[in-house]
């Protein structure tokens, strides 16, 4: 099984090729050019079910290791490899990507619209499989110019503020992470994240430097997550994206930042993250609490998703920041509880939260708007829909039996045992997320059937092969979640002893 | 010592002279007096040359008259064949109203540079400036149709002949406190003599004389006239062999007569001595030159003020006082002189076409005659000092030389206002090539041009030229291991 | 075999000028693909251990009595600027492919830059590097003032006369090293023990002179002017290769000859080098001509090659070299772009005139490239750009770790510019500045097949280079290593 990686690196790459250069039928439009990119997304999430299944559940450390000279003046190598971590992110891109392309009606400019999409997918990929630093900033910043267009061309209003925002805020904290591991590397001659993890117990830098470049990469990561105050792109992009990137956005590429916070910023700066803990926690707390609030505001029904994006990623970072951060000497129950809690959430919110914004599309397709006034009584109208969505905002509120249980209980509990009172604020967040969501199904879903409702059709056919499987799959996680935890249980372990 | 062999030793000179009555009489006879003219006076030069490199190798008459070394032999060469290019220009322009006349002032004028560069005695030196002198007034002023050249030849005049008292005045009181005239014997003398103050004033006043003849500032107030207004062929010979010769000699006199009183010209070395005072004519001469040169709108009067500023250059080569030095300065002139022709050339056809030669007139001369346009950037981006063209291996030569010869760099302060100077002359160059290449064309010209036989032979000689130019720059050892070798 | 192209590239540039005109063109395209074939040739076939030091290929004496040889010598960085010469050269002959009036001469000055490039980075005898360094600027008057617009005498004479200039310090410097050394051989030049009384004040004579032509701050401001006067090819030529001319020269000759000067002054290089990356960035973002924001951005990524050379390491050094290589790419993109399919079309560069064309769909190839270019600009990963930035600043932290913090905001101001630019220019909205714009999008002539060859050969370039910068590190690294100044 060699070279399995590199492949799910390269296969959408290739398919933007091909996209490019299949041929256009009447009037310019692309024939079935979304078939052609669903294709290749089949053909890589098949090699990653390949990846799955050849998995060593029990083995520690990287498998499908591959490594290759690149750049050796500066010690930068080809260096791709999964472990539990890596492996849960390449399936979960596998599968919210096509969920997203599938969700998306085909925009103008199919063409560089599915180019530009599948780019955005090789970087992914190549984000989550990659283990040295260059080649893992070579992905990162990959994923920027598709994000960046893929805002601008085929977004709604305010889309040009909104992509440049999300462009330049994101660069401001890339280049300050280059900075910072470009610090590191002088200091310690080496760009392997696994070599630079058992090198951070012992503190990698020193004095200002140290600090210096702790900031640097918090920055950068801080703001792909985004976590509080680092998150005023994030409401306007989201916003203004079609609902296929807004999706993708927060399906898996908010789940970068988490990723590096796991793989970067934990295990090569335990020291100062325990030392400046406290203020960790108080921010991420601010997500938490600031972001429902904020959402609760809200009138359009993706900006108060958006929100509710950056609450429940607050939850991964309580959980990360709960174990790093806390002064008290941890458990190992619940370092692992946490790690768990915090993969578990990863996933999960990925599902749950581009299905919503694909209810929300739906939605938007048959109103022609998104306010959440627009609408009213669609229970009576399209009950199925309704079903469906409630389905999942449930989910996202953490209604035991849906997945999105798992993860915030599991995260609650184990910061409960490690930073008490930071958590405890932090529950008034799981309380007004859920009065926002009641407010939603309350507004669309009860009540008289609104006028401009009257003619919209329930779920078509089209929509339910869509819905289905995800919904199934999301009660599948919630009943049965351990096919999940066994990807995964050993890099938690292996973690947790790294960073407990 | 018999006449027969000073004849043969002056040969040269003697076929000149020939020439020059034969013309003389043919103009006054002949009815197509010009062609007839230009035909024997070239081929009295072509037979001139042959005859020097049929002198004996090397010779000495009258402790120093008439010498005879391949330095010599070389630069009679030189001269002969500027005085040849410059016939041939005069070829092309519109007929003198006393071709023959003129053609023999011209060649008379040759005798006089050859007595020049012969010449190591003061005596003969001075009368092969006369000859060339009194020779060039007339030619400056020779058109009598124009007030300017009437103007240029006074002016030309009263300023020679001045220069010339002054030069005599100087070479006598030299004669009389040392009591010989040969240079050698006057550098043996000045070797064992402390300077007094009377012949100091003797130096100074040769010296003076001599930046008079090669429009060193602040003497070069003749020049800008002369160049302007004076007939397009004379102004080309004054420009070039006049100033080869009087250059040659100048070295002559300094590194040879002079030898003993050299002093010092470094920053913090100053010395009383002929070095100094050159390098101070030759600051001067570079900072006016360029800078009076920036507000020309004549490409003539552009000429002489950049004229003022290459005799500076070229000056700085005599400072360095040593072998490697007067080559240098020799290889510069000569080089500029190719130059000069050669843009006289070119802006004789120009005047001819368009009726002046203003920058104006120069423009969209590219479209018209792409072979003059693409010579006149040759000579032009010589001058500045761009290479791979002569002028720039020239000036490299000069300025290396230059540095090499102080102790610690001490004349760096001459080469640095030498390289000031010539970035500031890249700009007014650049102006001419400006009106040339890129001015859209202002001037209606209705006729076009006419393939004469004229026109051609002066298209070719400043093709020559331009050609000689960029060869001498590509392969500048041709000429400068010849002159270095010359020098003993 | 490498010295052909410098001849080929003369005889091409005489036979531009005197055959008819319909054969110019081809002739030009002739000459460089060949040059560039001769440069891949012998990258390919020359074994890196052969490129370690500076060898000669071609000497043979020219003025005896001075010490004058026509010596030719190659290593590891010549070698990268000649390629990128030749691919530059390709590409700015295929984006000149419609010069209409007076083919002949613009392709001859072109040439004629060309060879002098060529020249220049073959070079190792002082006197000869010299003469191709000056034979540049009058090609470069021409260019300018006969074929370029907005302002073109006035951008021609500044670019000319400041080059000028530099030249003329470095011919001080020249001379001082030609008569303290006694030597003109660069080889024999960089072994000579000059006197450290004399090191300080030749070298920052001689690099300034060099750096003047490299655009540093605060004598870079006949760049921005010249090569948005210059036409398409001159601008894509003179960012991209000559200015390089000024930044090797200072490599190889000012800091190899005089070390213990370079090492007195790397600090103050450093210093202008970094206020030149920043101050570039931030004048670019003010800018209302397109051409003027990418004449800018050439300084702040030339800041980068000059702090490269502050290091004074191996790693830092070869950064620079790689920067150089880089960003003559990525600069002919731009001004590809820019000049030949914008400007030519649009007959604009103002950036507020151009937001209300919506270029994106008129001509969406060269949206496409101008965000290719964008990208390598700023230096996402991926582009040869980030390979060249990483490696400086990696070398940059070893000796000035500030600087690479000062660098880093550069950076980020880079891309802000770039995103402007990129915005304004292909991202706006039709008719939403008010601007009457009376220019259809169908009324644009396509992209031509010569501007799609040109493009494609300058991405794929910028892109190999930064996804497998090894290729032309592994011959950088060893010749840098083989200098003298190095700590």
């Amino acid at each position: 099984m060699a070279g399995l990686v590199t492949s799910i690196i390269l296969i959408p790459l290739l398919g933007a090729l091909v996209v490019c250069v299949w041929p256009t039928a009447t009037a310019g439009r692309l024939r079935h050019g979304r078939s052609v990119a669903l294709i290749f997304n089949i053909i890589s999430a098949g090699c990653a079910l390949a990846l799955w299944r050849n998995f060593d559940a029990g083995a520690s450390g990287l498998q499908f290791v591959e490594r290759h000279e690149w750049i050796p003046a500066i010690n930068a190598e080809y260096l791709v490899g999964v472990d539990g971590l890596s492996l849960l992110l390449v399936l979960l891109t596998s599968l919210v990507i096509p969920f997203a392309l599938l969700a998306q009606p085909v925009p103008d400019r199919s063409r560089a619209f599915y180019v530009t999409m599948l780019v955005m997918q090789s970087a992914l990929y190549g984000t989550f499989t990659a283990q040295n630093f260059v080649l893992w900033f070579l992905f990162y910043e990959m994923s920027l110019i598709p994000g960046f267009l893929l805002i601008k061309i085929w977004g709604g209003e305010n889309r040009d503020r909104a992509a440049t925002k999300f462009f330049l805020y994101t660069f401001l904290g890339s280049v300050a992470m280059l900075l910072s591991f470009l610090g590191i590397y002088i200091a310690k001659g080496t760009f392997d994240f696994a070599t630079l993890a058992s090198l951070g117990k012992t503190g990698l830098l020193t004095g200002n430097v140290a600090w210096l470049a702790f900031a640097g990469i918090f920055v950068g990561l801080a703001v792909k997550v985004p976590l509080f105050p680092f998150h005023t792109w994030l409401p306007d992009a989201y916003q203004t994206a079609p609902t296929g990137v807004s999706m993708v956005l927060t399906g898996v590429l908010s789940k970068m930042g988490v990723y590096g916070f796991v793989r970067l910023l934990l295990p090569l700066f335990p020291n100062e993250i325990k030392i400046i803990g406290p203020w960790l926690l108080a921010l991420v707390v601010c997500s938490i609490v600031f972001a429902p609030l904020a959402a609760w505001a809200q009138r359009d029904l993706k900006r108060m998703i958006a929100y509710l994006s950056i609450n429940h990623l607050g939850y991964c970072m309580l959980g990360l920041f709960a174990l790093a951060a806390s002064p008290a000497v941890a458990a190992t129950i619940d370092t692992q509880a946490a790690l768990s809690g915090v993969f578990m959430q990863i996933f999960n919110h990925g599902i749950t939260a581009a299905a919503l914004f694909y209810f929300v599309g739906l939605l938007e397709q048959r109103r022609g708007m998104r306010g959440i006034d627009d609408f009213g009584g669609l229970m009576q109208r399209t009950p199925l829909l309704c079903g469906w969505m409630s389905v999942a905002m449930f989910s996202s509120l953490g209604l035991p039996g849906l997945n999105g249980f798992i993860g915030e209980f599991l995260i609650f509990r184990s910061s409960f045992a490690m930073a008490a009172t930071f958590t405890a604020i932090g529950v008034i967040g799981l309380l007004v997320t859920a009065i926002v969501f009641m407010r939603v199904m309350r507004s669309l879903f009860s009540g008289p059937l609104a006028e401009s409702c009257s003619a919209f059709p329930d779920l078509l056919r089209s929509e339910k092969l869509v819905v289905v499987p995800v919904t199934l799959l999301m009660f599948a996680i919630g009943i049965a979640p351990q096919f999940l935890f066994n990807i995964f249980n050993t890099t938690v372990v292996q973690m947790a002893r790294l960073l407990g | 010592m018999s006449y027969l062999e000073l004849l043969k030793l002056a040969s040269p000179e003697g076929v000149i002279v020939v020439t020059a009555l034969v013309v003389l009489s043919v103009g006054l006879v002949a009815k197509r007096a010009a062609a007839a003219c230009t035909f024997i006076a070239a081929l009295g030069i072509v037979i001139a040359i042959v005859t020097v490199l049929s002198l004996p190798r090397n010779e000495t008459m009258f402790g120093g008259m008439l010498v005879i070394s391949p330095l010599t032999s070389l630069f009679k060469i030189i001269c002969l064949a500027l005085a040849f290019f410059t016939i041939l220009l005069t070829s092309a322009e519109k007929a003198p109203r006393h071709p023959g006349e003129y053609l023999a002032l011209v060649l008379l004028a040759t005798v006089g540079l050859m007595l020049l560069v012969g010449s190591e005695e003061l005596l003969m030196i001075f009368i092969g400036l006369e000859l060339l002198g009194l020779s060039l007034y007339v030619l400056a002023g020779f058109d009598k149709t124009d007030v300017h050249s009437a103007e240029a030849g006074l002016k030309y005049f009263l300023f020679g002949s001045t220069s010339s008292a002054f030069t005599l005045f100087g070479i006598s009181l030299i004669y009389g406190m040392t009591g010989v005239t040969s240079l050698a014997a006057i550098s043996t003398k000045l070797a064992t003599m402390s300077v007094e103050p009377l012949l100091a004033v003797g130096i100074i006043m040769t010296l003076l004389g001599f930046a008079f003849k090669i429009a060193a500032a602040p003497f070069h107030l003749w020049a800008p006239d002369a160049y302007q207004g004076a007939p397009v062929p004379s102004a080309a010979f004054i420009a070039s062999g006049s100033k080869v010769a009087s250059f040659f000699v100048l070295g002559k006199i300094v590194l040879v007569g002079f030898a003993p009183v050299h002093g010092s010209a470094g920053w913090h070395t100053m010395l009383a001595g002929w070095s100094p005072i050159l390098a101070a004519l030759a600051a001067l001469s570079i900072v006016i030159g360029n800078l009076v040169a920036l507000a020309q709108s004549n490409v003539r009067r552009l000429l002489a003020y950049s004229a003022v500023a290459h005799a500076g250059y070229t000056l700085i080569g005599f400072v360095a006082a040593d072998r490697q030095g007067f080559s240098a300065a020799l290889f510069y002139t000569t080089v500029y002189a190719i130059t000069l022709i050669g843009a006289f050339g070119v802006v004789g056809v120009v005047r001819r076409e368009t009726g002046s030669d203003n920058f104006s007139n120069f423009r969209g001369l590219s479209s018209r005659s792409p072979l003059l346009a693409g010579c006149m950037a040759i000579f032009m981006l010589s001058l500045a000092g761009i290479p791979p063209l002569a002028g720039f291996f020239g000036k490299f030569y000069l300025f290396s030389v230059a540095l090499h010869a102080g102790a610690n760099h001490a004349l760096l302060w001459l080469v640095a206002l030498g390289l000031v100077g010539s970035f500031v002359s890249l700009y007014y160059y650049l102006l001419v090539l400006k009106a040339i290449f890129v001015d859209p064309s202002s001037l209606a010209l209705a006729e076009p041009k006419e393939h004469t036989v004229v026109v051609f032979w002066q298209e070719s000689t400043v093709a020559l030229l331009g050609a000689a130019v960029v060869l001498l720059g590509v392969m500048p050892n041709i000429l400068a291991s010849r002159i270095l070798a010359a020098i003993p | 075999m490498m010295a052909w192209t410098i001849y080929l590239t003369f005889a091409g540039a005489v036979l531009a000028l005197v055959l008819p005109r319909v054969f110019s063109r081809w002739i030009a395209l002739l000459t460089t693909t060949a040059g560039l074939a001769l440069g891949v040739v012998v990258f390919v076939g020359t074994p890196i251990a052969d490129l370690a030091h500076f060898r000669t290929i071609v000497s043979v004496p020219w003025v005896p009595a001075l010490g004058m040889n026509y010596h030719l010598a190659l290593d590891g960085v010549s070698l990268t600027m000649i390629l990128v010469t030749g691919i530059s050269a390709v590409s700015t002959v295929l984006f000149s492919w419609d010069v209409e009036h007076r083919q002949n001469e613009f392709f001859f000055w072109l040439l004629l830059v060309i060879a002098g490039c060529y020249g220049v980075f073959l070079s190792a005898d002082l006197f000869l590097l010299f003469v191709f360094y000056e034979l540049v600027i009058v090609p470069k008057y021409f260019i300018i003032a006969i074929f370029g617009s907005t302002n073109k005498e006035y951008g021609a004479m500044k670019l000319t006369l400041y080059s000028f200039f530099g030249g003329m310090l470095v011919f001080v410097g020249i001379l001082v090293a030609y008569v303290s050394g006694g030597s003109l051989d660069l080889n024999q030049l960089s072994q000579f023990q000059f006197s450290p009384q004399l090191q300080s004040w030749a070298f920052p004579v001689l690099f300034l002179g060099f750096a003047v032509l490299a655009g540093i701050w605060p004598l870079h401001t006949w760049a921005p002017t010249g090569h948005a006067a210059a036409p398409t090819a001159g601008s894509m030529l003179l960012a991209g290769i000559v200015m390089k001319l000024g930044s090797y020269a200072g490599l190889r000759v000012a800091m190899n000859l005089f070390p213990q000067g370079f090492q007195m002054w790397s600090k103050w290089i450093a210093v202008l080098a970094v206020i030149g990356i920043v101050y570039a960035a931030a004048v670019a973002l003010r800018q209302r001509d397109l051409k003027f924001v990418i004449g800018y951005s050439s300084v702040s990524h030339m800041g980068f090659v000059l702090l490269g050379f502050a290091t004074a390491n191996a790693l830092g050094v070869s950064g620079a070299v790689l920067q150089m290589f880089s960003h003559g790419i990525i600069a002919a993109l731009l001004f590809a772009v820019a000049g030949r399919m914008i400007y030519r079309r649009t007959h604009t560069r103002d950036l507020n005139e151009l937001s209300g064309m919506d270029l994106r769909h008129a001509m969406p190839f060269a949206a496409f490239t101008f965000v290719v270019a964008a990208a390598a600009s700023m230096g996402i990963p991926g582009f040869s750009g980030f390979a060249a930035e990483i490696t400086i600043l990696i070398g940059a932290w070893k000796t000035y770790p500030i600087a690479v913090w000062i660098a880093g905001g550069g950076i980020v101001l880079v891309a802000a510019f770039t995103l402007r630019a990129l915005n304004l220019s292909f991202f706006g909205e039709k008719g939403v500045q008010g601007q009457a714009t009376n220019l259809n999008s169908e009324e644009f002539n396509p992209i031509t097949i010569s501007e799609k060859i040109g493009a494609c050969i300058l991405m794929l370039t910028t892109v190999s280079v930064g996804v497998y910068p090894k290729l032309l590190l592994d011959r950088i690294i060893p010749a840098v290593e083989a200098m003298r100044f190095l700590k």
